[in-house]
């Protein structure tokens, strides 16, 4: 299932600004990518290029590769729908669609592909991904009920469903606790190290301690100054970067030396 | 001292925003109410004044209207009179709805989700630009321009889809038809359901078109899982408005169609239906005493219509609030 991503020489740019220069890196499969750095330096904007969901956005385009197994997800033949099935992505606010029902929320990405799923297949395949993202057994009883009705945790966490119940190969998660209380904040974390055998895991975090746990490795991303594009500073084992890393201003930002 | 004069001095000046804030409060929700009632007051009044001069009318015996009436037909009464009325308005509105209501949610998607920045603006604007043309202007274009336009196109409906009733031959010439008038209704229509559901359509979260498109949707998939059930009760209500503009539509119909009193499907048909409102106004001139009544009477109707058609809709509505998005 998962797989690995190889970052070559990608500049990521607004119109004519550019946001994020040249970063280089490996992402590992079956493992956890943290991605840190101050506000504004660019961790959104990498991480969406990871799926091709920057092009959303009316002028943004990059330069450079993204490879997916060796295979340029920016290729003239690469159709961007097809890598967003394969490369999964969770927001930073809960996003359920508002006009669905909780079963239906998870069930939002399979239909795309896969019209005519029968009742009860769906029905397995929405148990095992509220199953996967610890969620079961708070909304069995409620599965038709709306799911803008749940707390922000639990639509995060039905938002990771949603996500995983397509199957991708790939899982970014773009600050995925931020909206939400420590309690919630633990749950997906445990849920992060669960999905890891499964997944490739790319996660952007402002908080240290939670890419200190969850993350195999770490990227530290910074920007000169406003209006500098963002830049990869250094990236290395999570265990190295949090107690030698070999850049001064990496050290200064772990530290909260920042600024 | 001191220390009772500082404690003092932020307890007046909060005391003292309270209760300005509270004067701004009060006469907002005064206004607030007082407009509502307004509306209400203003509703109820034109109800009253609709039953009160349609009473004699709708006291009077069948005999009497057909006797003080020059053009109440013989041997109806006042139910028998406003039925094919009521009929005409509902069918010439429905079959405008239909034309109008897909074609206007396709402008409004293209605009909001398709066209590019330059093209959506000109096209949007000119859109608002038809909903400024007078009906007349309408009526008339409808007359000169659209009746012989359509009625090749009627003739050939009429010959391949007779068998349909309401494409029944032989189709009229010139078209002064139903369909015709149901035509320039729509477009008449068109610019208030395009210009409402473009906006609602525009305020489709981005998060939620973002989390589609993250699940692998193509545009159109993007904007059926996200953005039209977003859009369900904001194009509910543009339609309303535009189905309450048809219902009531006089010059344009008056100018089109050639009338008849019948409960007739045939909309290819010269002579068939008439609608209440075109009624009311090429009857009115003549009509005097109980003519008048009669005539409010089949306003009273038209009214009715009209509220059943917005409760109706306001209970679409409702039905899924939960699945609303609104919380
Ligand atoms: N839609 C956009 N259009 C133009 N510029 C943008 C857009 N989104 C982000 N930017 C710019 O790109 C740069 C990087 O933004 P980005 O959102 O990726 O930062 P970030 O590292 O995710 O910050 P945060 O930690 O606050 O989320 C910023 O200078 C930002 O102003
Ligand atoms: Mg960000």
């Amino acid at each position: 299932m998962a797989q690995r991503i190889d970052v070559k020489d990608l500049n990521i740019f607004y119109s004519d600004f550019l946001a994020v220069e040249d970063v280089s890196m490996a992402i590992e499969p079956k493992s956890v990518t943290a991605f840190i750095g101050p506000s504004g330096c660019g961790k959104s904007t990498f991480l969406r290029t990871l799926n091709r969901m920057h092009e959303v956005i009316p002028g943004a385009r990059v330069e450079g590769t993204v490879a997916m197994e060796g295979v340029d997800l920016y290729g003239d033949d690469v159709d961007p729908v097809a890598v967003r099935r394969q490369v999964g992505m969770v927001f930073q606010r809960p996003n359920p669609f508002p006009t669905m029902s909780i079963e239906e929320n998870v069930l939002a990405g399979v239909r795309l592909v896969n019209k005519k799923i029968s009742k009860s297949d769906a029905a397995d395949l929405v148990e095992e991904s509220l199953r996967h993202a610890n969620l079961w057994e708070e909304v069995k009883d409620r599965l038709a009920k709306p799911g803008s009705g749940l707390s922000g945790g639990q639509q995060q966490r039905l938002c990771i469903a949603r996500a995983i119940a397509v199957r991708p190969q790939v899982l970014l998660m773009d600050e995925p606790c931020s909206a939400l209380d420590p309690i919630s904040t633990l749950a997906i974390e445990d849920l992060i190290t669960e999905l890891k055998q499964d997944y490739t895991i790319c996660i952007v975090t402002h908080n240290m301690q939670q890419a200190a746990r969850v993350s195999d490795r770490t990227g530290f991303f910074n920007i000169a100054g406003t209006g500098k594009p963002g830049k990869l500073i250094e990236m290395d084992d999570t265990g190295v970067m949090f107690s030698s890393p070999s850049e001064q201003a990496t050290e200064d930002y772990i530290s909260g030396r920042f600024g | 001292m001191t220390t009772t004069a500082q404690q003092d001095a932020p307890r007046v000046r909060t005391r003292r925003r309270r209760s300005s804030d509270r004067g701004v409060n009060r006469a907002f929700r005064i206004t607030a109410t007082g407009a509502g009632a307004l509306i209400l007051a203003v509703l109820a009044a034109v109800a009253i004044f609709l039953v009160i001069e349609a009473w004699p009318s709708i006291s009077a015996g069948s005999e009497t209207l057909a006797e003080s009436i020059s053009w109440f037909p013989e041997d109806a009464n006042l139910l028998t009179f406003v039925g094919p009325l009521v009929f005409g308005t509902l069918l010439g509105s429905a079959l405008a709805m239909l034309i109008a209501v897909p074609l206007a949610i396709g402008i409004a998607l293209f605009i909001s989700h398709y066209a590019p920045r330059r093209m959506a603006q000109a096209l949007g604007y000119v859109i608002d630009l038809l909903a400024a043309i007078p009906s007349v202007v309408y009526g008339l274009w409808g007359a000169i321009v659209v009746t012989p336009v359509v009625q090749p196109v009627w003739e050939w409906l009429s010959s391949t889809l007779g068998w349909i009733p309401l494409f029944a031959g032989p189709a009229a010439n010139p078209a002064r038809v139903m369909l015709t008038v149901a035509v320039v209704l729509a477009v008449m229509i068109l610019p208030i359901i395009t210009a409402v559901s473009r906006e609602v359509f525009l305020q489709t979260p981005r998060l939620h078109e973002e989390a589609a498109l993250a699940l692998g949707a193509t545009r159109w998939e993007m904007i059926r899982t996200a953005v039209l059930p977003f859009a369900r009760s904001g194009i509910i209500s543009a339609s309303m408005l535009g189905l309450g503009r048809a219902l009531g539509e006089t010059m344009a119909v008056l100018m089109i169609l050639s009338p008849g009193a019948m409960y007739s499907f045939a909309v290819l048909q010269a002579g068939q239906q008439q609608t209440i409102a075109a009624n009311i106004a090429a009857q009115y001139p003549e009509a005097s005493g109980l003519g008048v009544s009669t005539l409010i009477a089949t306003g009273l109707a038209l009214f009715v219509i009209t509220m059943a058609v917005n409760m109706a809709a306001r209970a679409i509505v409702a039905r899924r609030k939960d699945f609303s998005g609104a919380n």
